[in-house]
């Protein structure tokens, strides 16, 4: 049996969770709902995480534009992903939502944009630091 | 000088502020929405991270998508947004309120029957903490971090120490370790760490990054740019305990030691702070004691999830609509007072006029195991809960259905449970 917290909610139960000793019957304990559950048994066989980061973004009204990936992917592969991403630039206008990278590191999951990204105004409007 | 006339002046474009524009909108009110930064959103637009509305749209969002819902609400109704508008001073005039603001333009007054102060909380920096030292460049609270790096793409050093273990700094240790800095360790002066659970999980422990709780930092080396910190043991008392010292060298200090709301607007209209919230003193309408003056958010009181900051900004929005046209008796009103190990109790007063289902929100005082709250009106008890447990940095919210008269004050206690009379219930 393992312990860890459930990242799900807010909550933040406290799991123990493992195999019996047959290694079929998965026993959780500790769990406040059945998404629990479901956490622990993908915690000790697959762990996965939503990354959220940034890209570098060049026209825009800010050097960097807010993403993420669009579901989970595998806890293993965030350091990999974030060299993959860092490789990227996007151009204006982005709007909330849309694609950025489709099936990021072939894990099935696309990058998507967190944040609108305008261009940034020609001339004028010096002052405006659109943060 | 131009001069603008509206019904509600909305000063503060974060969540709480984007809640009350629209609903006060909503209810037929004219507003203006005022934000003194260039896009509207609040501290939310640095929040990249999710875990956002989990409550309110039953998704987790980040902070960005989180406003973004709000926004394409604002851009459709007709609500008339300043940014780059800086209110500098608000003066009560025979018919409401006057804005001293610093715009685009120079300087504008805003003439506005009711006001929501929506103004958010800052963070506490290295001085509230008392750190010796020189100033040297590398010393930045932990939403600073997040600005520099979520928005200016700017890393603020590669070997980082992080002191206090708040949420926004747990988050950053995630944050900066994906940017290819190295979080040195989190440190907390008290025997336990403040953020949740569930980010000590998934920001510390799924990078390595290491949690020291009863140490904290002393001292800064450095005169230029941070070279080194002292770190010493704590006791009981969070006090440094002799002889413990420690030094790290580093290039980053960033400090997580938590945030008090903004109020130098309602310091000025001469309103004194409750010294348990920070904030203003408030009615169940979020009004305070200034009559058609309302504050939400942050500003009222640290709020931890952003869905209940929106729901204040509601509640202020329809009452500050309401006052602005006539809608809004002045009634007498009553306190509520709070007992036992509670930090406070929000609002602090009700009016006693037209109750209905009523939200308070609480927060106790120290971590308490099994303990049964109780709500009474003078003799006549509303409410009895048990919580499991309940522990400061987790806000709680309750909905009471409270009777049409309230004839004395509402009372909360909190009476934690003897030991072995769990099995009783
Ligand atoms: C650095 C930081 C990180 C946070 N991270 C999280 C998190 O991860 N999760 C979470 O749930 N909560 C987080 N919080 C708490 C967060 O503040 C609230 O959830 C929420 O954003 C508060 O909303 P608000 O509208 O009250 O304040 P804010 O979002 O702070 O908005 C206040 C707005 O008022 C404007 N303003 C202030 N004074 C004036 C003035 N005089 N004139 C004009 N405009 C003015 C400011 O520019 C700002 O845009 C964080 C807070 C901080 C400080
Ligand atoms: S078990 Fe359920 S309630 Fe507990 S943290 Fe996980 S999701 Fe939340």
């Amino acid at each position: 049996m393992k312990e860890f917290v459930c990242i799900l909610c807010p909550n933040g139960c406290r799991l123990r969770a493992g195999f019996e000793p047959d290694g079929e019957t998965f026993r959780v304990e500790g769990n406040s709902c059945p998404r629990g559950a479901a956490f622990a048994r993908t915690e000790l066989t697959a762990p996965v995480r939503t990354l959220t980061t940034t890209v570098r973004a060049v026209g825009g009204e800010r050097p960097v534009l807010a993403v993420r990936t669009a579901g989970e992917i595998p806890r293993a592969k965030l350091m990999e992903a974030m060299e993959a991403i860092s490789r990227l630039t996007v151009r204006p206008p982005v709007r909330r939502g849309e694609v950025i990278v489709h099936n990021l590191l072939g894990a099935g999951i696309d990058l998507i944009a967190t944040d609108d990204l305008a261009a940034v105004l020609q001339g004028g409007l010096k002052d405006v630091t659109p943060l | 000088m131009k001069q603008y006339y509206t019904d509600v002046a909305v000063v503060g474009g974060g969540p709480a502020g984007l809640a009350a524009a629209l609903t006060a909108n909503r209810e037929g009110a004219q507003v203006m929405l005022l934000e003194r930064e260039g896009r509207l959103g609040g501290i939310l637009k640095q929040c990249i991270h999710d875990g956002f509305g989990l409550v309110r749209f039953g998704e987790k969002l980040t902070g960005p998508e989180y406003a973004g819902r709000f926004l394409d609400q604002i851009a459709e109704s007709g609500i008339e947004v300043m940014t780059l508008a800086f209110v500098s001073g608000i003066d009560r005039t025979g018919s409401g309120y006057q804005l001293r603001v610093i715009c685009r333009e120079g300087l504008c007054v805003i003439h506005a029957r009711a006001v929501v102060l929506s103004t958010g909380c800052r963070e506490r920096t290295a001085k509230q903490v008392s750190i010796h030292g020189d100033r040297p460049s590398g010393v930045l609270t932990a939403g600073a971090a997040q600005h520099y790096v979520n928005l200016l793409g700017q890393l603020p050093g590669r070997r980082c120490v992080i002191l206090g273990s708040g949420d926004i700094g747990l988050i950053m240790a995630r944050r900066l370790t994906l940017e290819g800095a190295e979080v040195l360790g989190v440190y907390e002066a008290k025997p336990e760490p403040s953020g949740l659970a569930r980010n000590i999980a998934q920001c510390l422990t799924d990078f390595d990054i290491p949690l020291y709780t009863s140490r904290t930092v002393t001292r800064v080396f450095g005169s230029e740019r941070l070279e080194a910190v002292e770190v010493c043991e704590t006791d009981s008392q969070m006090r440094p305990v002799p002889g413990t010292a420690q030094r790290i060298p580093c290039d980053a200090l960033i400090l997580s030691v938590g945030l008090i709301p903004e109020n130098e607007l309602a310091l000025g209209l001469g309103l004194s702070l409750d010294p348990r919230t920070k904030g203003p003193q408030c009615d169940q309408r979020m009004q305070t004691e200034l009559p058609g003056l309302f504050c939400c958010g942050n500003a009222l009181h640290v709020s931890d999830l952003v869905d209940y900051v929106s729901e204040s900004g509601e509640t202020a929005g329809r009452g500050a609509a309401d006052f602005a046209r006539g809608r809004l008796p002045q009634a007498k009103t009553v306190p509520v007072q709070a007992e036992g190990p509670l930090a406070y109790v929000l609002p602090q007063r009700l009016s006693a006029d037209n109750q209905e289902k009523t939200v308070f929100y609480f927060r106790a005082g120290k971590s308490c195991g099994p303990a049964v709250l109780r709500v009474r009106c003078g003799e006549t008890e509303l409410l009895r809960r048990r919580y499991r447990a309940l522990r400061p940095p987790e806000m709680e919210r309750l909905v009471l259905e409270l009777p049409a008269e309230l004839p004395a004050a509402l009372q909360f206690s909190l009476e934690p449970e003897e030991p072995g009379e769990e099995g009783k219930q």
